[in-house]
């Protein structure tokens, strides 16, 4: 697992939100405008389906970039 | 006098009864003068739900559900029923593009071919009585609403609305009711699991007009008033237990 990759499929939750604007220290919630309950989902359940491991929205609570969420992935791989 | 809404001298199986809404339905009954049987897969924790129903003569069966053979070996082990209160199920968060074959099955053996398979077998097999009553734990998702992630689970709550309605219409020539409780949120050890965050969850709570889920015990009170003889001229109907929530 690469953080290449996952900020990839992390972005690719988004429609709207071009792939160059995620980078690892991008704090997601602030600064990307199409983020949403419905984002935040999706990325949980992506997590899930192509890294094998289960988040809750607590999990992420206190994370602020994607790299904070990448590193809690990697964590618990 | 002995007052309508009792369930004295009812035998009343219970499935999913060894925790949240099955649980507390059991206990409900109970309270109500019923004789329960009371099924689910966890053996401890139904021991616990047996041991909280007050008075004499419950018993409990371990069967899964989901299993066609484990339904067929649990109707040989029932005497005959005057009611049903179908509670086992499960739900999940998963939007539609992430789901997967599984999912579908999961959820659809657990929420609804469960229940649809069950009802036949006591149907075929004559296991209830005459003017018996067959309550269905149903949701206001996939019936009056849907929540983020929850498209299959709401086509399964769907599935049992649309089965009572013939299923209601096949077996009233015998008296037998069959009728679906639609509750909201219900605070239940599933809200555990959830992969909503506890704030999440109280804002939601915010949305209800009562400003709170529901108790378990709640849907218990709803079982035991479709189980009785108060509601003797009520089938084919969706019972919404919602805290106001659809109004909105």
């Amino acid at each position: 697992m690469e953080i290449n990759e996952f900020i990839k499929d992390f972005a690719d939750q988004f429609d709207e939100t071009e792939l160059d604007e995620f980078k690892p220290e991008t704090n997601y919630r602030d600064d990307i405008d199409e983020w949403s309950s419905l984002t935040g989902l999706a990325i949980l359940n992506m997590i899930d389906k192509k890294y094998g491991v289960k988040l809750t929205a607590t999990d992420i609570k206190d994370t602020k970039t994607i790299k904070d969420v990448y590193n809690l992935i990697v964590s618990k791989k | 006098m002995r007052s309508i809404f009792s369930l004295t001298g009812k035998t009343i199986l219970i499935t999913g009864a060894s925790s949240g809404i099955g649980k507390a339905v059991a206990q409900q009954c109970a309270v109500a003068g019923a004789t329960c049987i009371i099924t689910a897969r966890n053996k401890s924790r139904l021991k616990h739900t047996l041991d909280s129903l007050e008075g004499e003569g419950h018993q409990m069966v371990i069967a899964d559900l989901v299993d066609l053979s484990s339904i067929e070996r649990l109707s040989s082990e029932l005497p005959k029923l005057n009611g049903v209160v179908c509670c086992a199920g499960v739900v999940e968060t998963k939007m539609l593009k992430f789901s997967e074959d599984d999912d579908l099955q999961q959820l659809f053996y657990t929420n609804a071919f469960s229940v649809i398979r069950l009802v036949r077998i006591l149907v075929q097999q004559k296991l209830l009585h005459k003017e018996s009553s067959i309550v269905i734990i149903s949701s206001i998702s996939g019936v009056k609403c849907g929540y983020l992630g929850g498209s299959i689970y709401g086509a399964t709550k769907g599935a049992l609305e649309g089965f009572i309605k013939a299923t209601a219409l096949e077996l009233a020539p015998q008296k037998i009711r069959v009728n679906t409780i639609a509750p909201g949120m219900i605070e239940t050890p599933l809200l555990d699991d959830s992969i909503i965050d506890a704030d999440q969850l109280e804002a939601d709570k915010l949305r209800y007009p009562m400003k709170r889920y529901g108790l378990p015990g709640e849907v218990g009170y709803a079982a035991v008033y479709l189980l009785s003889d108060a509601s003797c001229w009520i089938t084919g109907i969706s019972l919404l237990l919602d805290g106001g929530y659809t109004l909105n």
